[in-house]
């Protein structure tokens, strides 16, 4: 009996401390963890031609992120009443092109953003005056800013999507990435991208 | 000895879970920030007296540049739009005009100038606009007398600070769209387009 009271209390301990653990299960609506999970975000397929053809999607009126034709998706909750975003724009457009321009990584790491409390008009407003490249998605009621745990902007999630069509979140943080190049080297690294090739 | 190993094991259940709920807690918290947490307020504390169609009162106060910016400037020039806001370093303010500051074409567009007013003093005014990375349009302190302009414009709050209103006045100077917001939330930028597209009709 007392071995396996001891015995439970133990897998308790090892299951909260482990990333995707107790606290996580208790509070769901905190952002997204490392080795974890994504809420389940259901995205509305892009009417623009260019961006469905981007994210590689056979659906035609909604998808979930891990349904995105890539290895890796990195996800950015912004907002274009933020200031900080509006730095980071440019920033994520380089990311954006370096990942175009890399025969390696081309087609394999996609982005996306999500405008948290932005209409679509917001959205478009943001997406024109930065010539964004990839597909912004409005979240005007802050739905799925709630469902990220109702993060402060930017904040980026990075999602590395398995054959199998599951998924586990690979980054997730607050702020700005710093330099396009070393970020795209992190997320590859964690990702395990180019492992054995 | 079973009680108190069962004990010692809580206590680290317990400090394991509490470790990790304020870490991630603490990754929706950005780090230096300086915005005050209001909380939720009462949407609405005044009753304003002015309504659409009804003559825009007139005002002359100092900006963040140090010059004067009156409302009649602008008569016969420009559609005016009026943004109070309630407070700097609050959470709703702080991310509604730096949505303008991207928006200067659509005001172009329609000719018309955004005039931002709070209630408080110029050098929390100049601080508060050179962190969001400055703005293209003109702000302006109510600050003193206190709350006169947003007194003028029934806007003032009970507490000192002003709502969260938008005034679109036209070239004439008379008000064409008033909108008294709850305080908690952002109003949507393209109502305020939209209204001003009407003034162009």
């Amino acid at each position: 009996m007392r071995k396996t009271c001891f015995l439970i209390l133990l897998m308790l301990v090892v299951f909260a401390s482990s990333p995707v653990g107790l606290a996580n299960c208790l509070a769901a609506a905190e952002p997204p963890v490392e080795g974890g999970r994504l809420p389940e975000i259901n995205l509305p397929v892009p009417d623009n031609a260019e961006e469905k053809k981007y994210l590689g999607l056979d659906q035609e009126s909604f998808f979930r992120i891990p349904q995105i034709k890539a290895d890796v998706v990195i996800v950015e909750m912004f907002s274009m009443y933020c200031p900080h975003c509006q730095k980071e724009a440019p920033i994520v457009n380089k990311l954006y092109q370096a990942i175009q321009n890399s025969p390696a990584l081309n087609g394999k790491i996609k982005i996306i953003g999500i405008g948290g409390g932005n209409t679509p008009y917001e959205v478009k407003l943001f997406k024109d005056r930065y010539k964004i490249p990839f597909a912004l998605f409005p979240d005007a009621d802050f739905s799925i800013h709630q469902l990220v745990g109702e993060v402060r902007t930017p904040y980026f999630i990075a999602v590395k999507i398995n054959s199998d069509g599951s998924h586990r979140v690979i980054y997730s943080k607050l702020g700005g990435f710093g330099d396009p190049d070393d970020f795209l080297e992190l997320i590859v690294k964690k990702s395990g991208l180019m492992e054995g090739e | 000895m079973a009680i108190k190993r069962a004990r010692l094991m809580l206590f680290l259940l317990a400090a394991v879970i509490a470790v990790q709920w304020s870490s991630a807690g603490g990754a929706a918290e950005p780090s230096g920030s300086k915005i005050y947490q209001t909380g939720k307020l009462k949407p609405i504390d005044s009753q304003s007296h002015l309504k659409v169609g009804d003559k825009a009162p007139d005002f002359t106060l100092p900006s963040i540049e140090g010059e004067k910016v009156s409302l009649r400037q602008y008569h016969g020039k420009k559609n005016v739009v009026i943004s109070f806001v309630p407070a700097a370093w609050t959470p709703v303010c702080t991310g509604q005009w730096p949505g303008y500051n991207i928006a200067k074409e659509m005001f172009d567009k329609n000719e018309a100038i955004l005039i931002g007013i709070t209630e408080d003093n110029i050098p929390t005014l100049f601080a508060w606009t050179e962190e969001m990375g400055g703005l293209w349009f003109p702000v302006l302190s109510d600050f003193w007398p206190h709350g006169k302009v947003a007194g003028s414009y029934g806007v003032l709050r009970s507490d000192g600070t002003s709502e969260r209103a938008i005034f679109i006045i036209d070239k004439n100077g008379t008000i064409r769209y008033i909108d008294v917001h709850d305080i908690n939330e952002r109003p949507r930028l393209e109502v305020l387009i939209t209204e001003l597209e009407k003034l162009r009709n």
